[in-house]
């Protein structure tokens, strides 16, 4: 479980985040929604200890600033916009540099460590490429191999930065599908996300922000709608919903 | 999950490749050989089954035969040995320190000089031979020092810029701090070098680095740093693989990024600075030799920095051979011998390499 209570998050005197609290039930999956510069990467940087913030983080109740580097990183895994992915590096040793927080600072692997990586490249199914270098796989590959070394890192918070950028509308779907079942295995998840279509059918919470502030914050049906989606995006669309959930379709203006 | 566990499955092959055992054997042969063949080779022909034995012989218990008469052995243990020695702690340093450089920054063509280490130990050294040289002409330790003072005091001055500019950009900023401080050093060291024109000949010849007149007390000297140095650089053979994921994805992995850094900094700027000042500037071991073990072995910094030390000991033996032998008897700069050997091995390394994925 992950919570904020004020979270502020500066660039000098520009407020990126402002006073958010928010909470990530264990299991759930909460995405952060908002227009370009809302202030969702901030947000998330800083619930990985990655940004200078105000106010507090608390992990499991515990007040983050106090744990440590390393106990925060046993406790939240961290998956950026666009992973750094040396393209010389095997997949499986790629997946092992996952397992850092548990090995001490001049260590290297042990035996949990290795078996800890094994399940995690079976896990996204990833075995075959376990002796490819990153260069070598695809998009879908790559991403799913990103995620095993989250996942190696047996946390059991996992922060995804806009986890389907740059990828195609099947392999979108394939991978927040993963992240949903890796749910089941007991993760709390909280990403940042472009697609409100996508992020509504995902996420069971939504938070959308604008300008740092909360504006709006609920169930997809509840927060997508139509004037939410006009006021702070700036965007005309048409919001259906139906049995199947929220999709949110742009309209051109004229 | 569980049924999942329960198959029989092929597991993984999960491990990090580390040194590996053939490339650890090639690199240690490289450098025994280097270290044979430089003892053996000279205007004194001595066969190297006989330096073997004779270095046999100092062993206690052994009760090994001393081969070498009084003349031999001189040449051998107090002329060669000693200038071997401090070849091979220059060779190793500058490569591990060029490795680490270059996985501390992120990019490849970082050198041990990178934040002002040779501009610093120029101007240090310059200073020295052009005015103190009257005053401490006694000293043998004028120059080192100054030249050890120096680098140290300009990569102060480099982190100390690179710093102010923030700790968000801190890597580009070091590296154009560095840049700042070897262009600037360079001028103040060419002003004092024009100024003083009777000196250059001595000035050019420190500059161009040799080890012509290497003695056991260098290689004393600059054991210690060479050694603490690179057991501290070795040691971060796997931070420096965790670091390669970029700053953010290091922290979040645990890693405290800066601290990291700076011990990585400092280690390789204190052994760079102290096998410079017993050796000049001797130009791209540091790129070289790391670049050669990435092609032929692992971009993983477990592979690159052990490797890198003992194929960087190996590499700068072998060329102060050629060095004292091609003109022989006067010698050649050894960084004219390691940039005109080193360039055109590194072009065909890089075409095989290439070829073969």
């Amino acid at each position: 479980m992950i919570e904020t209570r004020d979270l502020w998050v500066r660039f000098g005197p520009v407020a990126a985040v402002r006073g958010l609290s928010l909470r990530a039930e264990a299991c759930g999956w909460t995405a952060l929604i908002g227009p370009n510069g809302a202030g969702k990467t901030s947000a998330l940087r800083a619930l990985a200890g990655l940004a200078h913030y105000e106010g507090e983080v608390l992990l499991d109740g515990r007040d983050a600033r106090r744990l440590g580097r390393r106990a925060v990183a046993r406790l939240v895994a961290f998956v950026p916009q666009k992973p750094e992915t040396p393209a010389a590096l095997t997949v499986a040793e790629y997946v092992l540099l996952g397992r850092t927080p548990h090995i001490p600072y001049f260590g290297g692997e042990g035996r949990r460590d290795r078996e800890a990586a094994a399940r995690a490249l079976r896990r996204l199914e990833l075995e075959r490429f376990a002796e490819r270098p990153l260069g070598s796989l695809s998009g879908g590959e790559l991403q799913r191999a990103v995620l095993a070394r989250a996942l190696a890192q047996e946390a059991p918070v996992l922060l995804l930065d806009e986890p389907t950028t740059a990828l195609d509308l099947g392999r979108q779907q394939l991978v927040l599908e993963l992240v949903d079942a890796l749910r089941g295995d007991g993760l709390t998840v909280v990403t940042t996300m472009h697609d409100l279509t996508l992020a509504g059918q995902y996420a069971e919470r939504l938070i959308l922000l604008d300008a740092g502030s909360v504006v709006a914050e609920g169930t997809a049906a509840e927060v997508l709608s139509a004037p939410n989606v006009a006021a702070h995006y700036g965007a005309n669309v048409r919001v259906v919903e139906d049995e199947a959930g929220v999709f949110i379709l742009p309209l051109r203006t004229r | 999950m569980t049924a999942a566990a329960g198959r029989a499955e092929a597991a993984p092959r999960v491990e990090a490749r580390g040194v590996g055992l053939r490339a650890g054997l090639a690199t240690t042969a490289f450098l025994v050989a280097a270290l044979a063949i430089s003892l053996a080779v000279g205007p004194f022909h001595v066969p190297v089954g006989s330096i073997l034995r004779s270095a046999l012989s100092y062993v206690p218990f052994l009760h090994v035969h001393q081969p070498l008469d009084a003349l031999d052995r001189a040449v051998v243990w107090q002329v060669r040995a000693p200038r071997v020695a401090l070849a091979a702690l220059v060779g190793g340093m500058l490569a591990v320190a060029g490795a680490s450089y270059q996985g501390v920054f992120r990019n490849p063509l970082c050198d041990p000089y990178l934040l002002g280490v040779a501009g610093g130990a120029g101007l240090g050294a310059t200073l020295a031979i052009v005015y103190a040289s009257a005053a401490a002409a006694g000293s043998n330790w004028t120059v080192p020092l100054a030249a050890f003072g120096g680098a140290i005091a300009a990569v102060v001055v480099t982190y100390a810029l690179g710093r102010s500019a923030g700790a968000a950009h801190m890597t580009g900023a070091l590296v154009l701090a560095g840049v700042t401080m070897a262009t600037f050093t360079a001028a103040v060291q060419t002003f004092v070098q024009q100024q003083h024109t009777q000196q250059l000949q001595n000035v050019y010849a420190w500059l161009l680095g040799g080890f012509s007149t290497a003695t056991w007390s260098d290689v004393g000297v600059c054991a210690p740093y060479v050694a603490a140095s690179s057991l501290v650089l070795v040691l971060h053979r796997r931070v420096l693989d965790v670091l390669s994921l970029g700053d953010d994805e290091a922290a979040s992995l645990g890693v405290d990024v800066s601290r990291a850094r700076l011990a990585i900094v400092v280690a390789a700027t204190l052994g760079t600075a102290a096998a410079v000042s017993v050796s000049g500037l001797i130009a791209f071991v540091g790129i070289i030799v790391p670049h050669t073990i990435r092609l032929l072995v692992s971009t993983s910094y477990r592979a690159v920095l052990p490797l890198s030390l003992v194929a960087g000991a190996g590499f700068l033996v072998l060329a102060d051979v050629v060095a004292r032998t091609v003109l022989s008897p006067s010698e050649l700069p050894i960084g004219v011998v390691t940039a005109f050997l080193g360039a055109p091995f590194f072009a065909v390394v890089l075409r095989t390499a290439r070829g073969a994925r």
